[in-house]
């Protein structure tokens, strides 16, 4: 039996797609890959370097600019979503308020928009202010291709495409991790606003982890 | 030469059409174009809504009968199969002394995570000691691939297999000695969980008591009966609860699945004047550990260049599209004709298999087996089944008798379709025509005749009783499974270790309702500590395999499911959660605890 040849099948699997010129991103060289490092594996195959848009109207690169060497959170919303949206937000706001400057400092936060054609940065800026949103926390616009495109790569899908449109059946999970470690996770964003807090600390180095779960602690004793 | 996910040989076009088709469509939706209205732009959908029969866009789809993988999700390297024998992991040996010896407290000064100090240490004092190491090593799943970095008990995928009697209370300390640096997937501080034991709870590897790099955690297994304290004082507990088949796993909350897929998981055998391990004693089963078996099975997918790959952005449940069993993609394994127990454990993360033997030669041909437990626990007499369904940390062990297939190749078939994290597909189109599943492993029975001193389970018509369901329930407690905006959640709420949701009162019973009402999802459902029994499906009797002692049970959709248990002994927290390893991770999980008052809390 012959043995299947490594530059055959790396070969293969690097055939060209047969709507060669589709294929917009993440098409690379697969032979290069063996000698990627797992960070930058997961770059590529989920964080697209696409243009977005800030609230503060700023065109930025996703990865280059909000994710890259970040402790992060990233969610989708949109600003007249009157489902569940309104309560993940207001819970990561208390997130915000409770950590402090520490977001902005050692964790950052990304809402991204599911109708880019509607909330434009001025919206957003409303939206904020309506909130209360401090500094350290990106709401990103821009292209619709482009956002869904990192809707699909962030996996806020719903595996039946019929009810992968409805766009409130999908989006209430927070991803969180820490970008340069490959520390990548997922929590309800109507999880406790301590447990959010808690599970922060699952990414974070050390000094900053314990503050963080002292802040839990004493959500928790307020509470009681 | 290449070959398709079931082991059969195909053309290099046709491989080429596979990767072709699966890669295509992932680019296709990738670059936003799985919209309708774009694919009819571009001529790739016709007005039916299926995709046109371009060369290589549906080939995988054809080949599979199924849709293709998640777009994330590469389709692995080709591997051939069938060209190693299935590993058997070796018995973990146990050391003569611990240094510093265990205590009671958590020795903190000496390095153990440990918060709670164990509560039957000296009441069952450990006969044995054993050491073992959380590591990187490594593994090479398939001649055809190139190792990759995975993590294992000693370094080892599976880990070492703890043979346990009951009565010889042991004692683990896990030294997690993972590397910072995850590879991509995984976080370096563990816990692990003995799925089922009748732990006490600092010592069950609850997902809330992870413990850090450098970190040691030491974990007590009494090995005894439930009602050990209460109801079977005098016996030394019941012996209708008795358990055979556990395995041990990571349990990191958050992170189980990425922990668990990346290799820590492995068996804990636990024998008694019953089933012995010896053939021509007690129940006389086939002797361990020449003719009983531990399999694993666990799908994986790897990157383009062979390395084991982790979808980190799918919530739904991870799929893989190789086959492995004990660490080997489609392996062979050799055997007597005679009779051998499996003990087999499908360890997901997601996937739910339903394993038929099959003659190839003569696809058609029905290949009857026994199986002998559900869950690790004999069930009361042997069943004589043609298949056997496994969710997720679902186990069964059964007796396969290769005096009828001496000299041919029997295969295990994986029949169940499934093609996303939702679960199997639902009845009636659940499995593929004989022949035209997943081959996950190639049983040749070419090795010499030799002696079967184990019993025919034909003329076995008793293991254990069940015990009684008789007596009126504390409590009924209602637990509904559910997605909500995407969210994983039961009664609307969210996993928090620091929360227990409802409090057991010791030595009580209490019946539990699981409900799915969600049209499309499947959830296997697990409880620590005790076992229950599973009264009802759908308010129906639930079938002659289900009808014994289990601790994982599969709730399908619009499901309703009756369970009866008996929390004895112990005190201390445990979680309930979906099994769906990704779902547990986000979430789809809760904390209890048992104490000596408890609690009514009806719908917790």
């Amino acid at each position: 039996m012959n043995k299947v040849k490594r530059r055959d099948f790396l070969a293969l699997s690097a055939a060209t797609p047969l709507a060669g010129g589709l294929l917009t991103g993440g098409t690379f060289l697969e032979s290069h890959r063996a000698t990627l490092s797992a960070r930058e594996r997961v770059r590529q195959r989920y964080f697209p370097n696409v243009t977005v848009v800030t609230h503060e109207g700023k065109k930025v690169r996703f990865y280059d600019d909000l994710i890259k060497g970040k402790i992060v959170t990233i969610n989708m919303m949109y600003a007249h979503c009157a489902d569940v949206c309104p309560m993940i937000t207001a819970n990561l706001v208390r997130v915000q308020r409770l950590l402090g400057d520490i977001i902005g400092r050692d964790i950052f936060m990304v809402s991204l928009t599911l109708k880019p054609e509607m909330d434009t940065p001025e919206l957003f800026r409303q939206y904020m202010k309506g909130y209360g949103i401090g500094p350290g926390w990106t709401f990103v616009t821009g292209e619709p291709d482009t956002l869904e495109l990192l809707r699909v790569k962030l996996g806020f899908t719903y595996p039946d495409p019929e009810k992968d449109k409805d766009d409130t059946l999908h989006i209430g999970n927070v991803r969180y991790g820490n970008e340069p470690k490959v520390l990548w996770s997922a929590c309800p964003g109507q999880a406790p606003t301590a447990w959010l807090i808690t599970a922060l600390s699952f990414v974070t180095p050390p000094p900053l982890k314990r503050k963080l779960l002292s802040i839990a602690q004493s959500v928790r004793a307020a509470q009681k | 030469m290449y070959y398709n996910v079931f082991g059969e040989k195909v053309s290099r076009k046709r491989y080429k059409e596979m990767v072709n088709a699966q890669k295509n469509r992932r680019e296709l939706i990738a670059a936003r174009l799985h919209l309708r209205r774009d694919l009819l732009k571009m001529g790739l959908l016709t007005a039916a809504g299926t995709l046109a029969a371009k060369t290589g866009l549906s080939a995988r789809a054809a080949s599979l009968g199924a849709s293709p993988l998640p777009i994330n999700q590469p389709a692995s390297p080709p591997t051939r199969p069938f060209i190693e024998p299935m590993p058997v992991m070796p018995v973990k040996v146990p050391v003569g002394s611990l240094h510093p010896a265990p205590t009671v407290e958590p020795n903190t000064a000496a390095g153990e995570g440990r918060t709670r100090p164990h509560q039957a240490l000296t009441m069952f004092p450990p006969k044995k000691f054993y050491i073992v190491r959380q590591m990187a090593a490594p593994i090479q799943l398939s001649p055809d691939l190139p190792p990759s970095i995975m993590w294992g008990f000693d370094g080892m995928v599976p880990g070492p297999t703890y043979v346990a009697r009951y009565g010889e209370p042991i004692l683990i300390r896990n030294f997690n000695n993972l590397p910072e640096d995850n590879g991509g997937f995984g976080i370096p501080s563990p816990t692990t969980h003995l799925h089922n034991g009748h732990t006490p709870s600092e010592s069950d590897g609850n997902p809330c008591d992870f413990y850090d790099i450098g970190q040691f955690y030491d974990q007590h297994y009494p090995n005894v009966l439930a009602g050990v304290l209460s109801t079977h004082k005098d016996e030394g507990g019941d012996i209708r609860e008795a358990m055979h088949t556990l395995w041990y796993h990571d349990h990191r909350v958050d992170f189980t699945a990425q922990n668990a897929y990346k290799g820590l998981a492995g068996f804990y055998l636990l024998f008694n004047e019953f089933d012995t391990g010896d053939e021509n004693t007690g129940f006389r089963l086939p002797s361990f550990p020449e003719f009983d078996i531990p399999m694993m099975f666990a799908d994986k997918v790897f990157d383009e260049d062979g390395k084991l790959f982790y979808d980190l952005f799918n919530l739904d449940g991870v799929l893989g599209d190789k086959f492995t069993v004990n660490g080997k993609i489609q392996p062979f394994f050799q055997v007597h004709p005679r009779r051998y127990r499996f003990r087999w454990l499908n360890i997901g993360p997601s996937r739910f298999y339903e394993f038929f033997l099959l003659d190839k030669d003569n696809p058609n041909a029905k290949l009857p087996f026994w199986q002998i437990s559900n869950d690790g626990n004999l069930l009361p007499r042997p069943v004589q089944v043609e298949s056997v369904r496994l969710g997720v940390a679902e186990r069964a062990d059964v007796i396969i008798d290769f005096s009828h297939y001496a000299g041919k190749s029997i295969y295990i078939e994986n029949r169940l379709r499934q093609v996303n994290g939702q679960g199997p597909v639902p009845p009636p189109n659940d499995l593929t025509p004989p022949g035209q599943g997943n081959l996950v492993l190639r049983f040749d029975v070419v090795l010499p005749p030799v002696e079967d001193h184990s019993r025919d389970p034909a003329e076995i018509t008793k293991f254990y009783d069940l015990p009684e369901t008789t007596e009126e329930p504390r409590v009924t407690r209602t637990f509904k499974f559910d997605r909500l905006n995407g969210q994983w959640s039961i009664n609307s709420q969210f996993m928090d270790c620091q929360e227990p949701r409802f409090r057991i009162q010791q030595n009580s019973v209490e019946r539990w309702i699981l409900m799915n009402l969600s049209g499309d999802w499947q959830h296997p459902i697990h409880i620590h500590f005790e076992e229950f029994q599973l009264l009802s499906r759908n308010r129906k009797r639930p079938p002659v395999v289900e009808r014994g002692r289990k601790d994982v049970v599969r709730l399908t959709e619009n499901e309703r499911l009756e369970l009866y248990f008996r929390f004895r002994d112990f005190l201390g927290q445990y979680p309930l959660h979906c099994h769906n390893m990704v779902h547990e991770d986000h979430a789809m999980m809760l904390i209890w605890e048992i104490t000596p008052e408890g609690d009514t809390i009806l719908v917790p």
